[in-house]
């Protein structure tokens, strides 16, 4: 097994905790120091950082959500001045204001390091070539890949998604041995060889990372058999630092977060209260390195339970287990997480008000859909046919133009569906 | 190696050093930077026991070296070099060095004392030359070697440097690093160094941590931290703006 940078993936326990306190107890200082926001949630609970003496009393800081990073939209929550700033992201994932993530030029190298370390676990080394189609900008994982690929000093292919055939044939001629995508992609490029002909031995392919929206067993054996390729899951977080933050080694056996950088906590989302490893509930990231966007007990809303075993790879870091499902009523497909309130909104500017509407995610063919029930009301009813479909044209085109691929619209009946139960998420991850 | 946890302490009534926590592993230098007042001298007194630790633990090697005496400390392979170049001026350098291997005098007696010296001799050839002058007709670069000299004297593992560069002309300061560094890739010694010349120092060390107002605010690789612009900020003072954030 190969590692990155082994003295810090393997360092025990009490040097773990150690580095940790030492990293908190900095960001806390700073965050205090220079952003508003902390130092006001700070004082209304009475907390001075300098005060904070273990892991434990940490556990009595307040969280910060998604609400409060867009509250502070745009540079609320950075913690260096803009010129020190070298890279700004700001993927337009909602309607109002997007998400601003600031980088530093110590951040950028931290972020290569950590996806180093991934690449790395599951076998990536210099004489690779890495293929990575992921949509640049959406997400801002592709340019953390890159600079995690040329780090290792393996050859980066940055690529987006989409022109299957001409992604196959790069893939084929440039001798890839590494593909990241969003599984969802991969079964795309998956279908479109079966239907050209193209087997998967015709490709140098022997690994794949993919992440950025829930996908099972299944989904990974299928990828796996079709492509001949271990497919590992790698955990992105925008808000933090898109992929890097945690990933499988080829062990596939949960995914370890790098707690020299993180600190992850479970909590119960809804009594907020901290649970024992092992029991599932809401992933709560702290970071301990970012100069640029520190976040403190920072809410992601995606479901995990914590292991702190050791793993038959060596590496000391706790594992999280794979993430499938959400507990903020965000549903993941595409590589795209959506609000329903963002697609409630788009029906209102439509429709004038909002209808009763219901959005039904489920799997055909192995890929995810996304079907958005609207319910028929006396504002939503046409007599003349034409009218009618003309408004599910408009519909379709607005969210579909919102997400950035094909949603179906179905105008069903009062009663259909119960209006309050806003998302129905039918696939499996077994 | 050294491991620091939440050590607090006082001058009188003032709350100096506030939850410091910092660790440093064996065979590496590490730099503790910051502004005047910051904590760092207290730190390192803190460490080598000539300051009391109000609250807190302080590891070396595994054990609670919390609250022990200065001189049990030497023992167990922690020498300070102090502040200031506190030499013992109106005697000899060779009489210098001799105090400082006191304690090889003790335990192994004095032909280990006297290979000792010969040692130091090797490492720094001006004392060999001035071994017979007094150490107060030193030049400020050369009673800042007698000083680390005599600190190594002792044979430590963790070496404790405080302001080594001070006062000093430039050229003799990069003298000195270089024999900072030299020590290191000689010896597998173990470098705690505070500094106020933080580009001098991150250029030396493996990692450092900023200190600002008796707490930490940074940790990082040194060549990470000599980027950052809260390393600016703790010498200009935490309440330097730059312009566009006036």
């Amino acid at each position: 097994m190969e590692f990155w940078d082994k003295k810090n993936e393997c360092m025990l326990r009490d040097e773990i905790e150690q580095i940790q306190l030492e990293r908190l107890q900095a960001t806390l200082n700073r965050v205090y120091k220079n952003v508003r926001h902390y130092k006001k949630i700070f004082r209304e609970i009475d907390f001075i950082p300098e005060d904070l003496k273990s892991l434990e009393e940490f556990k009595k800081l307040p969280f910060i959500t998604r609400q409060d990073l867009r509250e502070n939209y745009p540079y609320g929550m950075f913690a260096v001045p803009l010129r020190e700033i070298v890279r700004l992201h700001a993927p337009a994932l909602t309607l109002d204001n997007p998400l601003v993530m600031g980088f530093t030029v110590n951040d950028l190298n931290n972020w290569g390091q950590l996806i180093a370390r991934n690449l790395t676990a599951v076998g990536v080394a210099r004489e690779d070539v890495v293929q990575v189609s992921l949509i640049p900008g959406k997400l801002i994982g592709p340019f953390g890949m890159q600079l995690g690929t040329e780090l290792v000093g393996a050859s980066a292919i940055p690529m987006s998604v989409g022109r299957l055939k001409s992604q196959i044939k790069i893939m084929r001629d440039f001798r890839a041995t590494i593909f990241v995508s969003t599984p969802s992609f991969a079964l795309e490029v998956v279908r479109s060889m079966d239907a050209s002909g193209i087997d998967a031995m015709d490709l140098s392919l022997k690994c794949g990372v993919f992440g950025s929206e829930p996908w099972g067993e299944n989904t990974r054996a299928e990828i796996e058999s079709k492509l001949r390729i271990t497919a590992t899951d790698t955990y992105s977080l925008t808000e933090v630092f898109g992929p890097g933050v945690a990933w499988e080694c080829s062990g596939k056996n949960g995914l370890h977060i790098s707690e020299d950088h993180f600190l992850p906590e479970i909590v119960d989302p809804v009594t907020l209260e901290p649970l024992p490893a092992g029991v599932e509930g809401e992933l709560v990231l702290t970071t301990l390195t970012k100069e640029a966007f520190p976040l403190i007990r920072f809410r992601t809303g995606d479901k995990a339970r914590i292991d702190y075993s050791a793993c038959a790879c060596g590496r000391t870091h706790c594992r999280i287990s794979r993430i499938f499902s959400r507990c903020d009523g965000i549903i993941v497909l595409k590589g795209t997480s959506i609000m329903p309130e963002n697609i409630g909104r788009i029906l209102s500017d439509i429709n004038g008000e909002a209808p009763n509407y219901q959005l039904v995610v489920e799997q055909a063919d192995g890929q995810d859909q996304l079907t958005v029930q609207v319910e028929i009301s006396d504002k939503i009813f046409f007599d003349e046919m034409k009218k009618q479909r003309r408004f599910i044209e408009d519909l379709h085109k607005a969210i579909s133009g919102f997400l950035g691929w094909e949603v179906k619209i179905k105008l069903v009946e009062p009663g259909t569906f119960d209006p309050k139960k806003q998302v129905v998420d039918k696939r499996s991850f077994e | 190696m050294l491991r620091l946890v939440n050590v607090n302490s006082y001058y009188g009534l003032v709350h100096v050093l506030k939850n410091v926590s910092l660790h440093v592993d064996k065979g590496e230098t590490v730099t503790l930077i910051g502004a005047n007042g910051a904590g760092k001298t207290t730190t390192l007194r803190s460490i080598s026991g000539l300051h009391s630790v109000k609250e807190g633990k302080i590891e070396f090697e595994g054990n609670d070296i919390t609250g022990l005496r200065a001189e049990k400390l030497v023992r167990l392979g922690i020498a300070q070099v102090p502040e200031g170049r506190q030499i013992f001026r109106p005697m000899t350098v060779f009489e210098n060095l001799e105090l400082g291997g006191n304690l090889i005098f003790k335990m192994h007696g004095k032909k280990q004392m006297k290979a000792g010296i010969d040692e130091m001799f090797d490492l720094f050839p001006i004392l060999k030359e001035r071994q017979e002058q007094y150490a107060g007709t030193l030049s400020g670069g050369e009673q800042q070697m007698l000083a680390i000299a005599m600190a190594l004297m002792c044979r430590p593992r963790l070496l404790l440097l405080d302001e080594p560069s001070m006062g000093l002309a430039p050229l003799i300061v990069k003298e000195i690093f270089k024999t900072i560094s030299r020590l290191k890739e000689d010896s597998d010694l173990t470098v705690l160094l505070v500094e106020q010349n933080a580009n001098a120092a991150l250029k030396i060390a493996d990692r450092g941590y900023v200190m600002e107002t008796g707490k930490i605010i940074l940790e990082e690789e040194a060549n990470a931290l000599m980027k950052n612009q809260e390393v600016k900020r703790a010498y200009l003072g935490k309440d330097q703006r730059e312009i566009w954030e006036k």
